[in-house]
């Protein structure tokens, strides 16, 4: 699956491509199959999102993952400081991202 | 400390507005991130992993208590309660919203402070020894010297789009505490017939090509020393490469040319850049460095130390250094604790150690680039009571220039150009050598890390380095022996093939292993292996 994702302009925040809109969380990801080039162009003249860009991810029982470490750990968020990642309470959270 | 004159805090306001307006545009989509990003790194704004990311210029590392607390109060009202002090003595925020960057830059402002020109293709931050001012074994204090660059790089119309990026650091000592030699252009004071001039290392750096710099001219008169940069900026910005990223550094001209050509071009422009006037008329430099007249210190506090608490005593030891007058101490604050990441500081802890400077070291703070902070004026019979409040705050590692004492790049976790992440690692090797009886046993040894080719952790430069990089989508590290950062300067040697994250640390164990079964009386890793050379540790490794 291609997955669509950049970071939030407001926020900087890594954001995915829903397939109606962004979602800070990994697990919204949509499959952008072949339409990714057109979205990212249309999603790119709108500056809501900063240099989006197609990645390759896969589809797991848990959701879509990223297929690249640099993408799963900003899908999470830092390994080193879980309380700062998007489900700081969550001890696993980060098990499938390395 | 230097304080802002009319003109440092009309250039600064004025940046600010202008900045204010480029957010607003970007906010309100009227550019596009393409002309927007130019714009934002030149004040310091990059766009990181999770996030945009700050950073902080701290000049040549020095700041006093106001600014310290600054730090802490923009970790805690605009970031995650944290900051991150870097390898180029500045600060950095990992967790920054585009719209709170005016804000924060008012803030920093106030305090005259800034982020100007810690990114792009200018001349950085200045860095320079960070005990500068009280350091024993230093001929004068740099920093006047390190002012004056600073101002006169800041803004300058002529180097601010160079071919690439540009760093320069001034020492004073013979000893060498700032990797003067892996920069740009290092300077270091020296004394010559009873005169003080500047000796010009040019074409020095880390990254995909470590160079040393070489000696370019061993003596310039310091009321020359702004035209002789003038001059040496000058033939790079006329003839380094544009053409291509990874060869448009100074090194790789000075190496294409050769030092002695280089040499020769600086000698025939600096006979024309004399001829402009630039360098500064002696009242404005006494004006500078009347603002680093050393603080009032008590010539006459006791010399002694009460040793009686077992743990200070082992603080003391390790991370307290021999301070010019007598009676006083440069106090080292290890920003490495086991299980700590390396260089970060919470909002608690940099208010704590600002209070600590207002209260002891007469206002002073310095932030080093193996990612530590000074307290450069202390009184010996404070030394407790600062200890005391350090331990309390989890600041008293004594750890200094040991194993623990880790430089790590923020890596993968953070970094967008990462390849493999340098916190765990560090945490990981911080670990298993936790034991401080063994650190000690190992004696000096500097360990360095970075997560990708350039070099942010100083990997080339350490006694022991570690690079990591991407093998097939995953993290690999490769191991390098023998590097220097001091006045023994050196780059170090790849041992052979890389290793996943607990391979690393198993041979790193073998290594220090090896060290202690080899090394002759007296002898730092690094001397051994200079001694006996790469294969003994090779054969180590792996077998």
């Amino acid at each position: 699956m291609k997955l669509l994702t950049g970071n939030d302009l407001k926020t900087g925040f890594v954001t995915w491509w829903t397939g109606a809109d962004w979602s800070l969380h990994i697990e919204d990801a949509a499959d952008v199959g072949e339409q990714g080039e057109a979205i990212l162009a249309a999603e790119e003249g709108a500056r809501r999102v900063n240099a989006p860009y197609i990645i390759a991810g896969e589809m797991t029982p848990d959701g879509p993952r990223p297929a690249h470490i640099k993408d799963r750990i900003r899908a999470l968020g830092p390994t080193v400081r879980p309380d700062l990642t998007l489900k700081p309470a969550d001890p696993n959270a980060g098990d499938w991202v390395i | 400390m230097y304080k802002y004159d009319e003109y440092d805090h009309a250039m600064v306001a004025a940046r600010v507005a202008e900045f204010s307006d480029q957010v607003r545009r970007r906010l309100a989509g009227e550019i596009t991130e393409d002309q927007f990003k130019p714009l934002r790194l030149m004040n310091g704004l990059y766009l990181q992993l999770h996030a945009y990311m700050l950073r902080v210029a701290v000049p040549y590392g020095t700041l006093d208590s106001r600014q310290m607390r600054m730090l802490a109060h923009i970790a805690r009202k605009y970031d995650r309660d944290y900051g991150h002090f870097t390898t180029r003595q500045n600060i950095q925020y990992n967790w920054i919203k585009l719209e709170d960057a005016p804000a924060i830059l008012e803030d920093l402002a106030s305090v005259e402070m800034h982020a100007i020109q810690t990114s792009g293709n200018c001349i950085r931050n200045i860095s320079s020894d960070q005990w500068a001012g009280a350091a024993a074994d230093e001929i004068t204090d740099p920093r006047p010297w390190a002012e004056l660059l600073r101002q006169w790089s800041s803004f300058h119309p002529e180097f601010s789009y160079l071919p690439r990026k540009f760093k320069i650091a001034v020492i004073a000592a013979d000893e060498d505490r700032a990797a003067m030699r892996l920069h740009d252009i290092g300077i270091q004071i020296v004394e010559k017939d009873g005169q003080h001039g500047a000796a010009f290392y040019v074409g020095g750096g880390m990254g995909r090509t470590p160079m040393i710099a070489p000696l370019i001219k061993d003596f310039v008169p310091l009321e020359d020393m702004l035209s002789y940069a003038e001059a040496c900026l000058r033939v790079y910005n006329r003839y380094g490469r544009r053409d291509n990223i990874y060869k448009a550094r100074i090194k790789i001209l000075i190496h294409e040319l050769g030092a002695d050509e280089y040499r020769r071009q600086v000698e025939e422009e600096w006979a024309h850049v004399k001829s402009l006037g630039i360098d500064p008329p002696k009242a404005e430099f006494d004006r500078i460095a009347a603002q680093f007249a050393p603080p009032a210190l008590d010539a006459s506090a006791p010399d002694e130390i009460d040793r009686s608490d077992p743990d200070f005593a082992v603080w003391v030891d390790q991370n307290v250094a021999k301070h010019k007058m007598p009676g006083h101490a440069i106090v080292n604050i290890s920003l490495k604790p086991v299980g700590g990441i390396p260089g970060d500081a919470s909002s608690a802890q940099i208010d704590l150690m600002a209070d600590l400077a207002e209260k002891y070291s007469h206002d002073e703070l310095r932030v080093t680039h193996a990612q530590n902070i000074v307290l450069p004026h202390v009184r010996k019979a404070d030394l407790y009571a600062i200890w005391q409040a350090l331990d309390a705050a989890g600041l008293a590692t004594p750890n200094l220039d040991l194993i623990s004492d880790i430089i790590a790049c923020p890596g993968l976790d953070y970094c967008s150009l990462a390849n493999a992440r340098s916190i765990p690692v560090a945490q990981k090797i911080a670990a298993r050598f936790s034991d401080l009886g063994r650190q000690k046993e190992l004696g000096e040894l500097k360990l360095k890390i970075s997560g990708c080719i350039n070099a942010c952790g100083h990997h080339h430069a350490g006694h022991i380095g570690i690079l990591g990089v991407d093998r097939k989508g995953t993290e690999n590290y490769q191991l390098l022996l023998g590097g220097s950062g001091a006045e023994d300067v050196s780059l170090g040697t790849i041992t052979g093939p890389g290793f996943d994250e607990d391979g690393i640390v198993d041979a790193i164990e073998r290594v220090t292993d090896k060290y202690l079964a080899e090394r002759a009386e007296g002898e730092r890793f690094v001397d051994t292996y200079r001694r006996v050379g790469m294969a003994p540790f090779k054969e180590a490794i792996y077998g």
